[in-house]
Order: structure tokens, then C-alpha cells, then sequence
């Protein structure tokens, strides 16, 4: 069971970093397999027709008008049961949807804020006392510096048009708004370099609105925070 | 006798130019006739579908091959790559399926399948026309201005849409507005003509369930479109001030708001989706029914679903807006509602696929693109069940399974659901029978590449790739190899797909020129347009002798008759009714 | 010619009829999505309220008055055409129009006297809706004093009498849009 949600990682075509991305993983393939299943009786059962009631010479076409019950029942069962796997479907994504965007888990390690603008995004790290807006903030461009394993919020932020902050291997995307602060989560579990992508059209330059997370251990990030840490303040 | 307060203005202008007599081609502009105004509507939107098939031929290039001189291009700047998808969708949508399906066969089909010499409002008609092709103009110069088309995408989110520091395109996005405005003013008159055609000019003894089901679904479109572009026009007023005048709707600056424009397009967004749903499913009820000699299976039942898809479609707008900083517990109403979408339709399509059954079924080009449309559908219908279930569409938001999604829901529509009826009342439209053998090429030659263009793009959606990025080098994942090879084979197989399009045309020419001539009811069918000479002259029928209706539209192979059709005006030997 | 198509009535009501409640339907939407808008913003900008409290409430009031009583004129026309009395009709029309123009010219007043008080349509968000709103409105008065003009001409002739009814019952909704648009933009405060 576990294994399902690491599918699309296994097959390798995209890798599993955040600790929700086994999840949305897990409901894609729900759904994938429901109306997959769906999809290929309706297609099988539709291409046997052509293929049975060709025309043939001397045969006639059957007068049914679907209005009886035995006839109907063809029609009436499906689409109740399509129903009932619409309700399995919305069950387990709420689950989801509730877990990533609703539920904020508490007391996190860190808070980081995200600043999109055209075109590229500034990155507030709390720095050395892991509070954010203190004098030892780190400011960074188009390149996110987070430690593995930890529970980062947050503050996502646009000071012209709207963007949308995207890290397709932790699975995260929220659009940011001007003159709104939202608030979100995440956990990296993968240690590495990985794309973070505007995903809301921003105007000319929305095509290379391009930036960086190195998710890290430990020490290279204690490392990292050391080293940029605004100098003035470093004693 | 009555016309519409409203119409009055027009009325008499129009009056005093039949005096001046304007000649030649702007004659063919004043036309009244149904069926001119239709094939207005149509060569437009044929016109239109090849600027936006060739904008999709440049972007693809560009995209397969980052940075080369598209041949009948040039280079693609960053900033003329999102002009390009931009007014790709909005001409594909705006400019062809809408004007071709609901305006252009709604002309067609309405009048001639309720037994009508015209509609109601001839020069309401042809307003509706008028106006559309000076929205045609607009949106055509709005490519060419300086500074460029508008790039903002489809949707044309503020505050990039409202703002020219932002969008580098001051002119371009007024006139884009102003276009798509323009566009929505003559579907509201073309609507209210199709709406009251339906209602009051049946033929006489043509009862509600006697109506074609395509004109159903026509008729039931406008309704939707017209309930739901209200707001939408209100908001392109805001829009423009916010551009040319400088007011604050959208900008939070000052107090506006940018997720309300989000609002106001997406309640009419989604309802426009099945806005161009509904004509092309009717469309092909009509030619399952003729070419499998059956019965549709569950008229009322299709009737109902259409009528629920209609109702709900109002009740799911926020799906596009998940993740775009609305209140994530609305998410779940929006969820529900969405996901509850898929029972009307997929009853819908399983009423298409039993009528299937028992029938006698003959693959004529109709046919197959009827067929085909059904058989690709159900798959941009049911990635829409992921895109529906919103812990999912975190990460498939905006990413090329979006993208694929809507492509396999439109390209069956626009295109496969247009080419099915061109070829189905071709001979009623231009008196000539259509070169089968040829017909048929066209069609694998673009069924074929249609999948091998989009099913590609689900794969890379599913891998993260995400939309409006005119060059992936910027993002090392989206650059690996296996996924450039992809995006080369979806526009290989474009380029097959549009060459294949020259059969289709030098086959309307050949037929038009040499094809055989048509007789009135080439294919057996039913309803009323067959019951008159093709083409249809002016007037549709003498006028005593316009048809009257006896029976339901799809009485075929019905028992104990010869005739394994039964058209709709032939008088019941124990006359019925 | 007229087609046959038109002379038909398979519901029973005039065509015209239909179709001006459809044109209705689709301008209530208009309508109704600005105002939805403008509520929303209302609620969740307490201060539009300073902004609201500088329109003239009696200039707002007088101007309703106008546009009812435009209306009962309108009614009277369509009483009139009933009864076969074009020229009547016409009179009673002229009246309607009369008021469409009294209207027009207290708000030409009312905004020339806001604007050169530097409250422009740019001012703030309460402004951008209330220019916005009322204009939109003012355009429709002005579209149906237009139409009207064409019908009270035809009328006075005794011609296309129907139509006098149709474009009775759009006055009665450019004048219910007003009733709406009164308390949103003069009352609350
Ligand atoms: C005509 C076009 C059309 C049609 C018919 C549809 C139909 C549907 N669409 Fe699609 N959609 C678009 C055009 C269309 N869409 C466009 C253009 C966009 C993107 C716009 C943009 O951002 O630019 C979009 C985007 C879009 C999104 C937003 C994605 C995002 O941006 O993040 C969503 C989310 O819910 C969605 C859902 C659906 C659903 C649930 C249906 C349903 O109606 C489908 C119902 C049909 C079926 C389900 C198939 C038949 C049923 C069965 C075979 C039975 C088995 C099924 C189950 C067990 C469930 N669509
Ligand atoms: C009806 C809608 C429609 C249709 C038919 C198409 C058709 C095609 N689309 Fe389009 N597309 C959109 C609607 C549509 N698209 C929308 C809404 C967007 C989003 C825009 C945005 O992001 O803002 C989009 C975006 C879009 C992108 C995304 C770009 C990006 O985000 O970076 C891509 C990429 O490959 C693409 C490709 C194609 C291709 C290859 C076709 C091919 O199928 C085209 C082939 C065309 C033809 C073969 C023409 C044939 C027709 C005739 C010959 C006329 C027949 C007429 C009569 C008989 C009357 N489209
Ligand atoms: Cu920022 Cu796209
Ligand atoms: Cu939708």
C-alpha cells in the first residue's frame, strides 16, 4: 500500500521530495485506476458495437427506444455507480487537500518568506536565530536554501502581478498575490537541487522565471546560514 | 410580425441602405438568409482556425526546437510566444468553435430542422454577424499594433492583463478586450434568434420531444452562454477602465481586487466549455442515428442530462482557481460539484454508445468522425476527474496535463465534431455528394497525429512541465532529453495533422467542382432539412408547402415498414396526429 | 418581407415578447454580476462609506421620482395602443421620453458638479463603481429613449402598435435596475 503513492517516482518520471508528495502521488493513481478502468470498458464495449452491428446485407436494424425498464437499466446502473466512485474519489482527496492546504501543522522548525515579482523570486531566510524580519534575515535570489527534513511555513507574497510558486518534486504550488500574504507548508525529504517554476503567466520574462531549491543537510546548511549571514552582524 | 424593441434602431437604419443598394461583395454582407449568414460564420471560422492552427504551428516549433527560425515565422521572442498561446485560445475558442458550431450550424440547422423559412429576427441575424466581423478586425489588429498582440493567456488574469507597465502591450490588450467583447454582444443577439426560433416557429404539429436533438443542444447552449457572459461583460467594462482609464478594479494598490476578474471569467468560463460541448454532441446524435439505423437510446434521458450538466456547470467555476488563494475550505464545495458533473455526462455518453447497439452501422466519413469524437472525448472527459479532485490538482495545476486535458476535449469538438458535420451536410450545404475515398484519408491522417501530438503532453504534465514556457532550458528537469524527444513528437506529428489538411480542402474543391450531385436526402435521414432540395433555396420550402411534423426525429428501422427511415413530415397512414 | 417563421407562435406568446425578456434576461446578469462585485468590495471596504456619504441623496431622489413616473407614462402609452390609439400612445411616449431626458440632464449636473469637486471616476473604488454603475445604466436610458423616439414615430402613424408594449416593458426594467442602483450607490452610507 505504502508503495502505491512512490509509483510515478519508481517508474521514474518524477522524483518523491516533500512528505505529502507520496499523497497526492496515491490519489492521482486512485483516480487513474478508477476511471481508467471506467474509460476502458466504455471504449471496449463501444468499439465491439462497431464492430458486431456492422451492416450487413439483409439484416435490419433492432427498433429500441430505451424508454423500457429492462433496457434502461443499462443506462441507470452505470451512472449510479459512477456515483458511488465519485464519492470514493472526493473522500480520499479531501484527505489530501485538507492535510496540504487546510491543516497547518503547528510549531514549525522555520518560517521563510517568498517574494515573486517579474521575473524572479526573492527568497527571506530567518537566518541564524530561525525568526523571520530579524536584522540576520537572509535574503537570496532565485535560489531557496532549506534544511531536509525540516517543517518550513511558508509566506508567500507578489509585489507586481500574480505568480505562482512551484516545486514539482515536493508536489507545492500556490499562486502569490499581490497585496496578500499566504501562508503554507512544506517538508523537504530529498536532499539535492531541484527547479522551482513560476507556474501563472507574469508577462515576458514568465518563460524564464526560474529559481533553486537546495534542500540540505545539516551541516552544509548550518554552514550556509553561516557564511551569509549579513556581515555588520556577524560577531 | 413582432421584432424586439431593441431591433427597431437597426431596422430602420437598415431600411434606408437597401435604397443605396450596396453591390457585390458587401451585398453578400447584407444578406438576410439563414443559410448565407451561416456559411458567413463558417468561412470565417474556418478562416480563423487556420491563423490559430498556424500560431500552434510556430509555438510547437519553437518548442520542440528552442531558438530556430520557424520557417513563415521567424524567431520566436519570450514575449511573442505568450501573444502567440494567448491568441491561440482565444481565437480557437472565440473565433472558430464557437462562431462555427453554434453560430454557423445553429444558422444552418435551426430554420431548416424545425420546418422554418428563416429565423424569426432576419436582421438581428445579420446584426449578430456584423457584429462579430468587426470583432474579427479588432482582434486581428490587435496582433499587428505596436507593442504586439495581447500576452497575458487566455484568461487574461489582472493585474498583468490591466496594467501596460506590467504587460508591455498597452494597445494589444485593450483591443483583445474590446474584440472579445464585441464577440460576446453578436452570440447574445445570435442567442436570443436561436432561442425564439426554437420556441415559437416550429412547424406545425412538432411538439418539444419532436425536436432534433442537435437543435436542443444548440438552443440550450445560447441559454447557458447568455445566462453566464453577463457578469463576464461586466467585468471587460472594469477591465477596460482599469487599462485606459486608470481606475483600481483588479489592482490591489488601490483597494481592487485581482482574484475577482478570476471570478467573474470562470463562471462564464466553464459553462462556455459546455457552451461548445452541447452543439457538437448534437451533431453527433444526429449522424450516429442515421448511420447506425437506430433509435437514439433515451432521447428525454438525453434531454435531462443536458439540462443537469447545464445547471451544475454554474456550480463548479472555482476548479480553475483552486490553488489560486481563494479559501481552501471553498475548495471542497467545488470538488463535490465538479465531480458530480461526470454522472450527466457520462450517462450522456453511455446513451450514445447504446444506441450503437443493435444497429446496422455504416462507416461513412460522418460516421467516423462521430465515432471518433466519442471515443476521444471520454478521454479529455475523464482527466478531467483528476484535475476535479483538488489534492491533485496541487500539482497538475497549470502543468501540460491541463493542457492535454482541454485539448482532447476541444480538438474533439471544434475539430472532429466540425469536420463530422461539414461532411454530413455538405451535401445539403453545397449540392454535391463529398469524395469518400479522400474523406477518408483526411480523417486517419488527422485522427492518427491528433493522439500522437497531445498523449505526449499528458506524459509530460504528469512529469511537472508546466504551461506558456516558450523555451524549458531555464529548468534542468524539464530539459532532460527524454522529454525534449517528447515534446519533438507532438510537433512532428503536427505538422503531419496540418498537411493532412490540405485533403480536406483540395476534397471540398474537387466536390464542389466535379462531386456528384446530391439528392435531397442522401443518407436516409429523417429530419426536415432532407425533406427539401439541396441546396435548400431561398426560403428553405415553397411556402405552401413548408413541412409539418408527424413524428419524433429518429424513427428508423422502425418494425413492420418498408422504409427502414421515417421522415419526420411523411403523413402516418392512420395519421396519428 | 417578413419570413413566415416569425409570424408563428407555437407557445402562444408573441415573438417579440420572447425575445425581450430574453434580451432582459441576459442585461440582469450584466447587471447583476457588477453589483454582485460592487456589494462584495462594499462589504469588505467599511471605508467606501466616507466616499458614499459625499453623493447627493436628494438629487439621487428626484431623479427616481423621474424615472417612476417615466414609467406610469410608459404604462399609459401601452394602455393606449391597446386601444387602438396610436396618436395617444405616441403622446404618452413623448412623455417617457421626456423624463429619459430630465433624468440625463440632472445627472449631467450631478457628475459635472462631483468631477470639478475632484471625485473622478480614478478617486477611489467607491467612484470607479459608482461612475461605472450609474453610467452603464445612463447608457441604457439613453439606448431606450433612442428606440422609444423610433416607436413613438411609428406609433403616431398608427403603425406597429405591438411594439409599444415591448418597449414598455424594457423602460420598466432600465427603471427597476435604478431601484436597485439607488440604495447601493445613494443610501447606504
Ligand atoms: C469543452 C471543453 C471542456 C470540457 C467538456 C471539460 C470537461 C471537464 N473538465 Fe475541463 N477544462 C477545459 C475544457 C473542458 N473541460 C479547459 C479549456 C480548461 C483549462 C482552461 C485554462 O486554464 O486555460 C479546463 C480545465 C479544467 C480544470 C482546471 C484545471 C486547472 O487549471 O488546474 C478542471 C478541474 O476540475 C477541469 C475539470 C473538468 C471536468 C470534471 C469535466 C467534466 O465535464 C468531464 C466529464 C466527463 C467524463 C467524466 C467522461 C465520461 C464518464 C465516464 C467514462 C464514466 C467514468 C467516470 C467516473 C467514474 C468519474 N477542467
Ligand atoms: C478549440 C480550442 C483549441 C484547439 C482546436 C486547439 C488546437 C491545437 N492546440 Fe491549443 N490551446 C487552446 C485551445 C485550442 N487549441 C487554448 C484555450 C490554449 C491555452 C491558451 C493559453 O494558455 O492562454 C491552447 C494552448 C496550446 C498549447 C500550449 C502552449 C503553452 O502553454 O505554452 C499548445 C502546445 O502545444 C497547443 C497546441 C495545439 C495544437 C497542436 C492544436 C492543433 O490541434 C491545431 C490543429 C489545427 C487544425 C488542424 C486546423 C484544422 C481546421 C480546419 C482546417 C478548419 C475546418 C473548418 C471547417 C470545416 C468549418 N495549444
Ligand atoms: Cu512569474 Cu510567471
Ligand atoms: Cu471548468
Amino acid at each position: 500500500m505504502e508503495r502505491v503513492g512512490h509509483f510515478f517516482d519508481d517508474i521514474g518520471l518524477i522524483r518523491i521530495g516533500s512528505s505529502y508528495a507520496a499523497d497526492i502521488d496515491f490519489l492521482i493513481i486512485l483516480v487513474l485506476v478508477v476511471v481508467g478502468v471506467w474509460f476502458l470498458a466504455a471504449e471496449f464495449v463501444f468499439m465491439y458495437f462497431i464492430v458486431k452491428f456492422r451492416e450487413k446485407p439483409g439484416r435490419r436494424a433492432d427498433y429500441i427506444d430505451g424508454t423500457n425498464k429492462r433496457h434502461k437499466r443499462w443506462i441507470t446502473y452505470p451512472h449510479l455507480a459512477v456515483l458511488v466512485f465519485d464519492v470514493l474519489i472526493v473522500v480520499v482527496s479531501f484527505k489530501v487537500w485538507h492535510k496540504i492546504k487546510i491543516d497547518l501543522p503547528e510549531n514549525p522548525d522555520a518560517v521563510i518568506r517568498v517574494i515573486g515579482q517579474q521575473w524572479a523570486w526573492t527568497f527571506q531566510h530567518p537566518g541564524a536565530d530561525a525568526e523571520l524580519d530579524t536584522p540576520d534575515d537572509i535574503f537570496t535570489i532565485d535560489e531557496l536554501h532549506v534544511e531536509n527534513g525540516k517543517l518550513y511555513h511558508f509566506k508567500l507574497e507578489a509585489l507586481d502581478v500574480l505568480h505562482s510558486f512551484s516545486v514539482p518534486v515536493w508536489r507545492i504550488k500556490q499562486d502569490a498575490i499581490p497585496g496578500r500574504s499566504i501562508t503554507g507548508w512544506f517538508q523537504p525529504t530529498m536532499i539535492g537541487e531541484f527547479d522551482v517554476q513560476c507556474t501563472e503567466i507574469c508577462g515576458f520574462g514568465h518563460g524564464v522565471m526560474a529559481g533553486k531549491v537546495m534542500v540540505e543537510d545539516p551541516a552544509t546548511h548550518s554552514a550556509w546560514i553561516e557564511a551569509n549571514t549579513p556581515a555588520l552582524l556577524a560577531e | 410580425m413582432a421584432e424586439p424593441a431593441v431591433a427597431v434602431m437597426a431596422h430602420h437604419e437598415e431600411e434606408d441602405h437597401g435604397h443605396h443598394g450596396p453591390g457585390g461583395w458587401l451585398k453578400y454582407l447584407w444578406s438576410t438568409d439563414h443559410k448565407v449568414i451561416a456559411m458567413q460564420y463558417m468561412f470565417t471560422g474556418m478562416f480563423m482556425a487556420l491563423i490559430g492552427g498556424f500560431m500552434a504551428y510556430v509555438f510547437r516549433m519553437q518548442l520542440a526546437f528552442p531558438g530556430i527560425n520557424v520557417p513563415g515565422f521567424g524567431m520566436v521572442s519570450p514575449g511573442e510566444y505568450n501573444a502567440l498561446v494567448t491568441n491561440h485560445g482565444t481565437l480557437m475558442i472565440f473565433w472558430v468553435a464557437m462562431p462555427v458550431l453554434l453560430a454557423a450550424f445553429g444558422n444552418y440547422l435551426i430554420p431548416l430542422m424545425v420546418g422554418a423559412d428563416d429565423m424569426v429576427f432576419p436582421k438581428i441575424n445579420r446584426l449578430s454577424f456584423q457584429i462579430f466581423f468587426l470583432s474579427t478586425i479588432v482582434i486581428l489588429a490587435s496582433l499587428v499594433v505596436e507593442g504586439g498582440g495581447f500576452a497575458g493567456a487566455w484568461t487574461a488574469y489582472p493585474p498583468l492583463s490591466a496594467n501596460e507597465t506590467y504587460n508591455l502591450t498597452p494597445l494589444g490588450s485593450t483591443l483583445w478586450v474590446v474584440g472579445v467583447g464585441l464577440e460576446f454582444v453578436a452570440f447574445l443577439l445570435g442567442g436570443i434568434n436561436f432561442i425564439t426560433t426554437l420556441m415559437n416557429s416550429r412547424a406545425p404539429g412538432m411538439r418539444a420531444f419532436d425536436v432534433p436533438i442537435v437543435v436542443w443542444m444548440i438552443v440550450v447552449a445560447s441559454i447557458l452562454f447568455m445566462l453566464s457572459v453577463g457578469p463576464l461583460l461586466a467585468g471587460a467594462i472594469m477591465l477596460i477602465f482599469d487599462q485606459t482609464l486608470g481606475t483600481g478594479f483588479f489592482d490591489p494598490a488601490t483597494g481592487g481586487d485581482p482574484i475577482l476578474w478570476q471570478h467573474l471569467f470562470w463562471f462564464f468560463g466553464h459553462p462556455e466549455v459546455y457552451v461548445v460541448l452541447l452543439p457538437a454532441i448534437g451533431v453527433v446524435a444526429e449522424i450516429i442515428t442515421t448511420f447506425a439505423r437506430k433509435k437514439l437510446f433515451g432521447y428525454r434521458i438525453v434531454i435531462f442530462t443536458i439540462v443537469a450538466t447545464g445547471v451544475l456547470s454554474f456550480f463548479v467555476w472555482a476548479h480553475h482557481q483552486f490553488i489560486a488563494g481563494i479559501d481552501p475550505r471553498m475548495a471542497n464545495i467545488f470538488t463535490i460539484t465538479t465531480l458530480l458533473i461526470s454522472v450527466p455526462i457520462a450517462e450522456m455518453c453511455f446513451v450514445y454508445i447504446a444506441t450503437l447497439y443493435g444497429g446496422s452501422i455504416r462507416l461513412t466519413t460522418p460516421m467516423l468522425w462521430a465515432l471518433a469524437f466519442i471515443a476521444e472525448f471520454l478521454i479529455g472527459g475523464v482527466t478531467g476527474i483528476f484535475l476535479g479532485a483538488a489534492g491533485a490538482d496541487i500539482y497538475f495545476h497549470d502543468t501540460y496535463f491541463v493542457l492535454a486535458h482541454f485539448h482532447y476535449t476541444f480538438f474533439p469538438i471544434a475539430i472532429i465534431g466540425t469536420f463530422a458535420a461539414f461532411t454530413y451536410w455538405f451535401p445539403k450545404m453545397f449540392g454535391k455528394m463529398m469524395d469518400e475515398r479522400l474523406g477518408k484519408w483526411h480523417f486517419w491522417l488527422t485522427i492518427i497525429p491528433f493522439n500522437f501530438i497531445f498523449i505526449p503532453l499528458f506524459v509530460l504534465g504528469m512529469g511537472g512541465q508546466h504551461r506558456r514556457i516558450y523555451n524549458y532550458a531555464h529548468f534542468p528537469e524539464l530539459a532532460i532529453p527524454w522529454f525534449q524527444n517528447m515534446r519533438i513528437v507532438a510537433t512532428v506529428s503536427l505538422l503531419v495533422m496540418l498537411a493532412a489538411q490540405l485533403i480536406f480542402f483540395y476534397n471540398c474543391y474537387k466536390s464542389w467542382r466535379r462531386g456528384r450531385k446530391a439528392p435531397m436526402n442522401p443518407w436516409k435521414a429523417n429530419s426536415l432539412e432532407w425533406t427539401t432540395q439541396s441546396p435548400p433555396p431561398h426560403g428553405n420550402w415553397r411556402p405552401d408547402e413548408l413541412p409539418v411534423v408527424y413524428r419524433g426525429p429518429y424513427e428508423y428501422s422502425v418494425p413492420d415498414r418498408d422504409d427502414d427511415y421515417w421522415p419526420q413530415n411523411e403523413p402516418d397512414s392512420r395519421g396519428s396526429r | 418581407m417578413r419570413p413566415i417563421a416569425t409570424t408563428r407562435a407555437a407557445t402562444g406568446i408573441a415573438t417579440g415578447k420572447l425575445a425581450v425578456w430574453w434580451v432582459l434576461a441576459s442585461e440582469v446578469v450584466i447587471f447583476g454580476g457588477l453589483l454582485a462585485s460592487y456589494v462584495m468590495f462594499r462589504l469588505g471596504h467599511p471605508e467606501w462609506a466616507d466616499a458614499a456619504a459625499l453623493t447627493n441623496t436628494k438629487i439621487g431622489a428626484f431623479n427616481t421620482f423621474v424615472l417612476l413616473t417615466s414609467s406610469l407614462t410608459a404604462v399609459l402609452a401601452h394602455q393606449a395602443a391597446e386601444r387602438g390609439n396610436g396618436r395617444l400612445a405616441a403622446r404618452y411616449l413623448y412623455m417617457t421620453i421626456g423624463g429619459a431626458v430630465t433624468f440625463i440632464g440632472v445627472k449631467t449636473y450631478e457628475w459635472w458638479y462631483e468631477i470639478s469637486h475632484g471625485y473622478t471616476i480614478t478617486s477611489n473604488g467607491f467612484w470607479s463603481f459608482y461612475y461605472s454603475a450609474a453610467g452603464l445604466h445612463a447608457f441604457h436610458v439613453i439606448a431606450g429613449a433612442a428606440i422609444m423616439a423610433v416607436v413613438a414615430r411609428d406609433a403616431a402613424r398608427n403603425l406597429e402598435l405591438h411594439r409599444v408594449e415591448l418597449i414598455g416593458i424594457y423602460w420598466h426594467f432600465v427603471d427597476i435596475v435604478w431601484i436597485f442602483l439607488f440604495p447601493l450607490l445613494y443610501i447606504a452610507k
